[in-house]
C-alpha cells in the first residue's frame, strides 16, 4: 500500500480543498493517520472507498477518544512596574518577575476509523475527525452511507462519547437506555450516587397496551383474547 | 420480494435494508423476543414487526449486559485488564487473552520467544475448534433437535477444556497470555495429553458431518435461508466464518500473517451462497483445517524460553503513541485499540467486539423469511453477548 504521505497527496489531488492534516504516531507500532476536516469528510471517505489503487472497502474499527480541556500551567516573564522606597523616596521601577500562569486548552472529541481492503488485502489505514469542544459543538458527518460497518459503532460513540453523527440513519443509544443522559465514557463523567430509576425497555410497549385497553374498555367491543395485560 | 432473498437496496445513498409493505389486512403483529428468549444465548431482544409469519422489521436491542468494559480497563493498569479480557467471549477466552497481548506488544514493540508463539497458536487453534464445535451444536439445538447433537459437541469440547485446565488452572476464564509470552510453560506430559485429544479430532468431526451435513431435515431448514451478499457482507464489515461463508477470501490469520500463521499450512474454506448452510459447513470445515494446524505445531515445536526476559512487568508504561491489533478470532475480527499517553493505565482502550458488528445484517438477513427462520439466522452468526455488550 502507498504510505500515509502519498495518500495524503492522492486525496488532496482527488478531492480539492479536503483540508487532510498528517498526525504522527510517535510510538513504535508507527501507524500515522490522517486527520480529516469535517466539512469533507464523506468526500474523502468516498474517495478512498472507491479509489481504484486504495480500495479500502472494509471499514473496521470506529472509536471514539475524549481529549478533555487541558490546563496548561506555564512560567512567563513579566515586566511589572513596582513601586519602592530607595533611599526614602518613592520611585516607580520597572522589574522582571517570573509569574506562573494557566492557560486551558481547549478539548475535543475524537472519532477514529480503521480502514482496511478487502479486495487488495492492505491496510490499515487510520483517519480521525475530530468536534470543534466538547460541549455544544459536538457534530461530525456519519460515515455510515459510505461504510455500512460504522452503524452500530457510530451509535456506540454517540451513546458512550457523545458525538452527533449527521447523517447517520438511526442515530440512537446502542448500550444505555434511551433515558440516560450523560456520556459515560468520557474521562470528567461522574457516576451517579443513585441508581433508582431503571425503566424497562417495554416502557412504550405497556403504556400502548394500556390505551388499547381503556380504549376497548370505552366501547364495550372486546374480543376474547385482546388482553394485553 | 421472495422469501429467501436478501435485498439491500440504496436509499439516500445508503445500504439500507427495504421497507416491506404489509401485503394483508390488518394490523403488523410487534413481538419482542427477547431479553429472556431461550435462543439469544443470553439478554438480547429483537423487536420484529410481522405480517403473519413473516417479518417486515426487525430491530435489534443491545445493552443488557453493558458494564462499560472499556471505561474499567482505562482505570487499571495495562496487565490489570488481561483476566478481565476472558469475560468479553467467554467461551475463547485464549483468543482474547491473544488480541489483547497482541496490540500491547504493538503498542511497546515486544518481541516474542518462539516456544510462546506456538504455545499460543495451538491454544488459539483449540479455541477455534472448541467454538466452532459447539456454536455447531447450539444451532442445531436451535433447530429443534434438542440436546443430542449438542451433547456430542460438548463432549468433545470438555475434552479441549480440560487441557485448558490443567494448563491454566481454568477451563474458561484462561488469563493465560502476557506481554511477551506466557504465564505458564507447557509440560511434556500436556504435549502428550493434546496430541492424544487432536488425534481424537477428526473422527470427531467425520462422525459429526455423518450425523448432520446430509441430515434431511437440517437442509431443508438451512439451505437458501438467511443469506448474504458477499457486496453487502464486505460494507457493513462482517467478518470470520460468517464473510467467508459469503465466498469473500479473508483471513487474518492469511492476510496479517500475525504470530507465526506463515509457517503452517492450511487452506481457508469458502462457501458459495452464503446461507445458513455455507456458515455451518464453512465452520465444520475451518475445524479440520485448525485440527491440521494444531498437528503441524506440536509436531515443530520448539524449547526454550516461554517470556522474553527483557520484557518489562513491572512500572509497565508504555511510550505515548497508538497501536490497533487484531487477530482472527473464531467468531471473526477481534481488534484492540489502545492509545498510551505514558501512564501506567492506557489512556483509550477499545475493543473491536465481532459479535457486534457481524449483527449489523441481522435485518437484511431476516427480511421476508419466517420467524422460526430469524432463530436459525440469528444462531448462524454465532455471538456472545459479554461481547456484543461489554
Amino acid at each position: 500500500m502507498k504510505t500515509v504521505e502519498e495518500i495524503k497527496a492522492a486525496i488532496e489531488a482527488a478531492v480539492p480543498g479536503a483540508g487532510v492534516e498528517f498526525v504522527p504516531n510517535p510510538g513504535p507500532a508507527a501507524e500515522h493517520s490522517l486527520r480529516i476536516a469535517p466539512a469533507s469528510a464523506v468526500a474523502v471517505a468516498t474517495f478512498l472507498h472507491d479509489d481504484a489503487d486504495l480500495t479500502l472497502d472494509f471499514l473496521s474499527n470506529v472509536s471514539g477518544v475524549d481529549w478533555p480541556d487541558k490546563e496548561i500551567a506555564e512560567k512567563v516573564k513579566v515586566t511589572r512596574t513596582v513601586t519602592k522606597t530607595v533611599d526614602g523616596v518613592e520611585q516607580s521601577v520597572e522589574e522582571a518577575v517570573e509569574e506562573t500562569r494557566k492557560r486551558v486548552e481547549p478539548g475535543c472529541l475524537e472519532a477514529v476509523y480503521h480502514l482496511y481492503s478487502i479486495a487488495k488485502k492492505h491496510g490499515p489505514l487510520v483517519i480521525r475527525m475530530k468536534t470543534a469542544n466538547r460541549s455544544d459543538q459536538v457534530e461530525l458527518p456519519s460515515l455510515t452511507p459510505v461504510w455500512r460497518s460504522a452503524e452500530f459503532q457510530e451509535r456506540e460513540v454517540f451513546d458512550l462519547y457523545g458525538i452527533v453523527f449527521r447523517g447517520h440513519p438511526d442515530l440512537r443509544r446502542l448500550l444505555m437506555w434511551d433515558g440516560f443522559k450523560d456520556h459515560p465514557m468520557r474521562k470528567d463523567y461522574g457516576e451517579p450516587d443513585d441508581y433508582e430509576y431503571e425503566p424497562t425497555p417495554h416502557d412504550h410497549v405497556l403504556a400502548r397496551a394500556h390505551e388499547r385497553q381503556s380504549r376497548e374498555q370505552g366501547t364495550g367491543n372486546r374480543e376474547q383474547g385482546s388482553d394485553v395485560a | 420480494m421472495s422469501p429467501t432473498e436478501t435485498k439491500t437496496e440504496k436509499i439516500d445513498g445508503w445500504n439500507r435494508p427495504p421497507v416491506i409493505a404489509p401485503d394483508g389486512e390488518g394490523e403488523l403483529l410487534e413481538v419482542a423476543m427477547g431479553p429472556h428468549h431461550p435462543s439469544t444465548h443470553g439478554v438480547f431482544r429483537m423487536d420484529l414487526a410481522l405480517d403473519g409469519e413473516r417479518v417486515v422489521r426487525l430491530k435489534p436491542v443491545f445493552g443488557y449486559l453493558h458494564r462499560n468494559h472499556e471505561k474499567i480497563a482505562e482505570q487499571a493498569s495495562y496487565l490489570a485488564s488481561m483476566p478481565y479480557t476472558d469475560r468479553l467471549d467467554y467461551i475463547c477466552s485464549l483468543t482474547n487473552n491473544w488480541a489483547y497481548a497482541l496490540a500491547v506488544e504493538k503498542l511497546v514493540a515486544q518481541q516474542v520467544p518462539e516456544r510462546a508463539e506456538y504455545i499460543r497458536v495451538i491454544l488459539g487453534e483449540l479455541t477455534r475448534i472448541q467454538n466452532h464445535a459447539s456454536s455447531i451444536g447450539f444451532l442445531i439445538q436451535e433447530m429443534g433437535a434438542s440436546g443430542t447433537p449438542l451433547m456430542y459437541a460438548f463432549k468433545e469440547r470438555e475434552k479441549i477444556l480440560d487441557l485448558f485446565e490443567s494448563l491454566t488452572g481454568s477451563r474458561m476464564m484462561c488469563n493465560y497470555m502476557r506481554f511477551g509470552g506466557c504465564r505458564v510453560d507447557v509440560s511434556a506430559a500436556w504435549l502428550d495429553a493434546t496430541r492424544k485429544v487432536v488425534a481424537g479430532l477428526p473422527q470427531f468431526v467425520d462422525e459429526f458431518e455423518t450425523l448432520l451435513s446430509s441430515n434431511e431435515i437440517l437442509m431443508a431448514r438451512c439451505q437458501g435461508v438467511g443469506i448474504l451478499k458477499p457486496d453487502l457482507a464486505v460494507n457493513a464489515g462482517v467478518t470470520g466464518p460468517m464473510l467467508r461463508a459469503s465466498g469473500v477470501d479473508y483471513d487474518i490469520r492469511k492476510v496479517d500473517r500475525y504470530g507465526i500463521y506463515d509457517r503452517f499450512k492450511f487452506r481457508v474454506p469458502l462457501g458459495d451462497h452464503g446461507d445458513v448452510y455455507d456458515r455451518y459447513m464453512v465452520r465444520i470445515l475451518e475445524m479440520r483445517e485448525s485440527i491440521r494446524i494444531v498437528e503441524q505445531a506440536l509436531k515443530e515445536i520448539p524449547g526454550g524460553p516461554i517470556m522474553d526476559p527483557k520484557a518489562k512487568i513491572r512500572g509497565f508504561r508504555p511510550k505515548p503513541g497508538e497501536a490497533y491489533g487484531r487477530i482472527e478470532a473464531p467468531k471473526g475480527e477481534l481488534g484492540f485499540y489502545l492509545i498510551s499517553d505514558g501512564g501506567p493505565n492506557p489512556y483509550r482502550y477499545r475493543v473491536r467486539p465481532p459479535s457486534l458488528i457481524n449483527l449489523t445484517v441481522l435485518e437484511d438477513m431476516c427480511l421476508g423469511s419466517n420467524v422460526a427462520d430469524v432463530v436459525l439466522i440469528f444462531g448462524s452468526v454465532d455471538i456472545v453477548l459479554g461481547e456484543v455488550d461489554r
